[in-house]
């Protein structure tokens, strides 16, 4: 094996353990703005690792491989903005934990709260 | 909108054709001369055409000085996902979930809306920090491990360090 | 020894696309749906790269990079729907 295999190889199996762990959260977490934290991290650096990794086993790939990276970067947090700002909206709220309700939710002054509403999907 | 002089047109034409000629010889991968004459001719009638669409900057921003600090920008950025990384990691592995969310709100110095958009995106790959909403100059983060909801202390906590070189490069 | 790290990759990514569509199919609330949405397909990109690895086929990295930019396209254009400003 060359050092470029055991480079790529390593970063394949960080990838796919990140990729799997961002999956997890998107399994356990309690609301979906948690989950939206979990889920665009953790898959965002996975994909990233795993696709660097095949760019370097495939040396001649790597610059196809770099425009996948930058746009999977710059594209995963737009998207998980806009469907935490939909969310928000639509009248789900942040789940909050700790006792101070009312100062733990700063974004109420732009959207106020209506009666949080039941959905069927 | 004002109307733009005559550098300002030059400088983001200049500036859309670089970067769309970067972008294309990265999706070919080969430097034959019919491939780059092809991608010339079409990256500039793109960047012709658009330029009132992409209003990000002028030329300034290829002076090398603006370009070690993009490339700087990028060493902080890379080091603030694999931290964001290994602390979502160590939530979503843990049995308990140690979470504790909630929305914060702070303000920024940043003028244009393009620097604002890349300052939102760092911050919702930085550890444990997701941006909701920009009205203005304030930013709605939501916070999986709030420790303060005092604006100052959370701009300090979340943003300083991007900030700091962001303002360098716009 | 490649083939050992492949085959640990693609059941690691199998399991997550398992736990994705689990939470796609008991999401309680639209959001949530799309949320598990998204993931299934930046899972999805990154097994076709790694399907063109293993096929040596270059073209397979285009069909990755199109399928990330149609994802991405519509998990905005379901958002701005559910905003309601669509």
């Amino acid at each position: 094996m060359s050092i470029m295999e055991i480079i790529g190889g390593i970063l394949i199996i960080i990838g796919s353990i990140f990729l799997f762990l961002g999956a997890l959260g998107i399994y356990r977490m309690p609301d979906i703005y948690n989950r939206l934290q979990a889920g665009t991290k953790a898959t965002t650096l996975g994909a990233m690792s795993l696709i660097l990794g095949v760019g370097f086993l495939e040396p001649s790939w790597m610059l196809k491989s770099l425009v996948l990276i930058i746009f999977i970067a710059y594209s995963n947090p737009i998207s998980s903005h806009a469907l935490a700002r939909a969310t928000y909206r639509r009248g789900h709220y942040p789940l909050i934990l700790s006792d101070d309700k009312e100062n733990m939710d700063a974004y109420q002054e732009v959207v106020p709260h209506e009666k949080e509403k039941e959905e069927k999907v | 909108m004002q109307a733009l002089t005559l550098n300002q047109k030059l400088g983001r034409f200049i500036v859309n054709w670089v970067f769309l000629m970067l972008l294309w010889i990265m999706f070919t991968s080969t430097f034959a001369a019919q491939e780059l004459i092809v991608g010339g001719l079409l990256t500039m009638i793109i960047s012709l055409l658009s330029i009132r669409l992409f209003t990000c900057c002028d030329l300034s921003l290829l002076s090398p000085v603006k370009i070690f600090w993009m490339v700087y920008y990028f060493g902080v950025f890379l080091v603030a996902l694999i931290q964001a990384n290994l602390d979502v990691a160590r939530r979503v592995i843990s049995p308990s979930l140690p979470i504790n969310p909630g929305v914060v709100k702070f303000k920024t110095k940043l003028k244009t809306n393009y620097s604002k958009m890349v300052l939102a995106n760092s911050i919702t790959l930085t550890p444990g920090t997701l941006t909701i909403d920009v009205v203005g100059d304030t930013f709605y983060i939501h916070w999986i491990d709030v420790q303060t909801t005092d604006p100052e202390k959370a701009f300090t906590e979340i943003a300083e360090s991007f900030e700091k070189v962001l303002l360098k490069i716009f | 020894m490649m083939t050992y790290i492949i085959y640990i990759a693609f059941s690691l990514m199998a399991l997550g696309m398992i736990m994705s569509a689990i939470r796609f199919v008991k999401g309680p609330t639209a959001g949530d749906r799309v949320v598990a949405l998204d993931t299934l397909t930046t899972i999805g990109v990154s097994a076709l790269v790694l399907l063109a690895y293993v096929f040596q086929r270059f073209i397979y990295v285009d069909v990755a990079l199109v399928y990330a930019v149609l994802g991405f396209i519509g998990v905005i254009v379901i958002a701005r729907y559910l905003e309601g400003a669509l």
